[in-house]
């Protein structure tokens, strides 16, 4: 894979962790699904932005284009069972855990079939089945909910581990404190999967934290933290793959701090006046997508061909999730006030 | 059937709902060995140790998290927050998480925790320990809000609050917990009382009078005292569970009586019983005889002093001197 040279020197030096590369044993249908997961985050943004363009997201909106390797990477590591908790930015988790592509597009245009019933919107879908716990529209508001889930498993006493996805803002809202330190006193089974896009909105993380690494922050709960290249998929799933298993024996929390990069603004509305067109054409020859097809050609698990047949049954699929969406009905009215409460 | 104080009546239901269902748990701060600050969880963590009965840092906003996280994941946790006033601390996994997650996810889960907290002032906490907040949970889509009055509704009520699907509330007055002069016979294992269903503590023909939590107490001491030197025959209205809301109650009793004071101990301004007395206005306006009167405390935080924080509360004879007002221009 090509080296990422924004990242290089940032990260942490792996071997002392002994990370086995499990990526290199999995079947080719999972390399394959890697695959086509992060190729259906990207379209799946792509299209989103079409409806951005023509006015039909009625709020706003958190692109996940350019950092699909991190969604995709962290939940290939884990059984289908675990549950994650996601953040702000959260289309890209969802799609990962499997979420159905149609109903979430029709929950980002407010359609009555969507996710949430049109309730929601794009800061809040969660899909319960999936054990997918939510995006969340409060900046780290999901870091309490993700200790509650691993306190499930180890008060239930399964081997479920819980991966809360965060950003780098996030750690310094007052919840990280209390969330990591929480969690590491009980010794949850739980993965901070903080990813660094280098922005909290328009705030370089650089000028709103004073270390280098928000990974050094695990010297304040005693647990192992890690900074890793967020936009190869590979590390990603390695990382994680190794850092569960040791969360299933009781060995978490663990802090990861994945290194990753935004190529679209914060939001629906962002003039991205806090960073130069230079600096984002720096991280696209970084590219996820990219760095991982040219992985799976030079490994000949896929050829070229077999990659572009993938890619056109994606864009295909995402068309039909935009159609099915813009086809479906509005929400009743009647159900407005309907959900508050359950029986 | 023992002879219960409100805070031991609490302790009982804990006690004995964790005994049935072991996906009920603990936490908070101070609550294992040591029992809590006011002592409420005694005896619980030697019973059900560590893992249940689970002692936190100073943390609210992740003790609040933890509870709606594991909520959803299938357990029914019970949280003590320990002053009212420090859910502050914690307000946005009540007001954003808690609240909304079952309506923001179409319906798609449920949040069954009870937030335990003590309330209200008269124990010279000062200013950040006495607070009564119950208006800005109710106000607040997707909480329940509970203030027991006494030990035995205490008991049905928190019961009932465990296992209800959403996140509740429960306010439980400070003054009430140890206080013998309020102690009652309270049965021994499961009952529940329902939520948002109010009762008359007291019937009386006069004037109705709607109450909740420690100010249910105040006010059938009025009573007794009016009753007794002037013939007036109140009655008291406790409203139990603030939201849902039991208005049928409220306008039943106005319509017998034409009159109504509401008696809370929050802040008058913007205080739960203004909609009280709306909801009256709009369904039973034409049962009243005079105008609906609210007694609430002064509008400022709850003083230390103690002839300051006397002053800010309703008392028994304040209760009773606005009754008489009210009574005297009709």
């Amino acid at each position: 894979m090509k080296e990422n040279l924004l990242i290089k020197g940032k990260t942490t030096d792996l071997k002392e962790y002994k990370i086995a590369d499990r990526f290199k044993d999995l079947e080719k249908s999972k390399k394959i699904e890697i695959l086509k997961k992060m190729y259906q985050i990207r379209y799946f943004e792509n299209e989103v932005e079409h409806f951005i363009l023509k006015g039909e997201i009625y709020g706003t909106c958190h692109l996940y284009i350019g950092e699909e390797a991190n969604a995709v990477g962290a939940i290939s590591a884990i059984k289908h069972n675990d549950w994650i908790v996601s953040h702000h930015r959260g289309h890209g988790h969802c799609i990962a855990k499997d979420s159905d592509l149609n109903f979430m597009m029709s929950e980002l245009i407010g359609k009555g079939n969507g996710y949430c019933k049109g309730k929601g919107g794009s800061m809040h879908i969660a899909d319960m089945d999936k054990y997918n716990l939510g995006a969340n529209g409060i900046v780290g508001g999901g870091m309490g909910i993700a200790v509650g889930a691993a306190l499930t498993n180890k008060l239930k006493k399964n081997d479920g581990v819980v991966i809360c996805f965060i950003g780098d803002a996030s750690t310094n809202n007052g919840i990280f404190h209390e969330s990591v330190n929480i969690a590491s006193i009980w010794n949850l089974p739980l993965i901070y999967f903080c990813e660094n896009n280098q922005y909290g909105m328009s705030t370089p993380i650089i000028s709103s934290t004073n270390i280098e690494k928000i990974s050094d922050r695990k010297a304040s709960y005693g647990i192992v933290g890690l900074t890793i290249d967020g936009n190869n998929v590979v590390e990603v799933y390695n990382v994680v793959s190794h850092f569960a298993e040791l969360c299933r024996k009781g060995k978490g929390p663990i802090l990861i701090e994945s290194l990753t990069y935004r190529w679209k603004g914060h939001s629906k509305h962002d003039s991205q006046i806090y960073r130069t067109k230079d600096e984002v054409e720096r991280w696209k020859e970084y590219d996820p997508i990219l760095r991982y097809k040219n992985h799976l050609i030079e490994e000949n698990t896929v050829t070229a061909g077999e990659v572009l047949e993938i890619e056109k049954k994606v864009i295909e699929e995402i068309k039909n999730a935009a159609d099915f969406a813009e086809k479906s009905a509005y929400p009743e009215l009647k159900e407005l006030e309907t959900d508050v409460y359950a029986d | 059937m023992s002879n219960l104080t409100y805070l031991e009546a609490i302790r009982e239901a804990i006690q004995e709902v964790m005994q049935k269902d072991e996906n009920i748990f603990l936490i908070g701060e101070d609550i294992g060995l040591y029992g809590g600050s006011f002592g409420l969880t005694s005896g619980l963590f030697a019973e059900f140790g560590a893992e249940r009965v689970r002692d936190t840092p100073i943390s609210e906003s992740v003790i609040i998290g933890t509870a709606v996280g594991s909520a959803i994941t299938g357990m029914r946790p019970i949280l003590e927050i320990m002053f009212s006033d420090f859910t502050g601390c914690g307000m946005d996994q009540i007001m954003n998480q808690a609240a909304k997650i079952r309506y923001m996810f179409g319906g798609k889960a449920k949040v069954p925790m009870v937030l335990r907290t003590a309330t209200g002032g008269g124990a010279g906490f000062g200013p950040h320990h006495s607070q009564s907040l119950e208006a800005i949970f109710a106000h607040i889509p997707g909480l329940k809000v509970v203030m027991p009055s006494c030990p035995y509704d205490a008991k049905g009520l928190f019961i009932s609050a465990v296992y209800d699907n959403n996140p509740v509330i429960f306010l439980e007055h400070k003054v009430l917990y140890k206080s013998k002069k309020y102690a009652q016979e309270v049965p021994k294992g499961i009952y529940t009382i329902p939520l948002g269903k109010g009762e008359i503590k007291r019937p009386g023909k006069d004037i109705s009078i709607v109450a909740t939590s420690y100010m249910v107490q105040k006010s059938l001491e009025a009573a007794e005292i009016l009753q007794k030197d002037k013939q007036i025959d109140c009655e008291i209205i406790d409203l139990r569970t603030i939201k849902p809301l039991d208005i049928d109650i409220v306008l039943e009793s106005v319509k017998k009586t034409g009159k109504l004071i509401c008696v809370e101990e929050a802040c008058s301004f913007g205080g739960f019983m203004g909609e009280v007395v709306a909801q009256v206005m709009e369904k039973g306006f034409d049962y009243l005889d005079a105008p609906a009167i609210r007694i609430a405390s002064s509008n400022n935080p709850v003083p230390y002093s103690h002839i300051l924080e006397e002053e800010m509360i309703p008392s028994v004879d304040k209760i009773k001197d606005r009754i008489l007002s009210v009574l005297s221009k009709n």
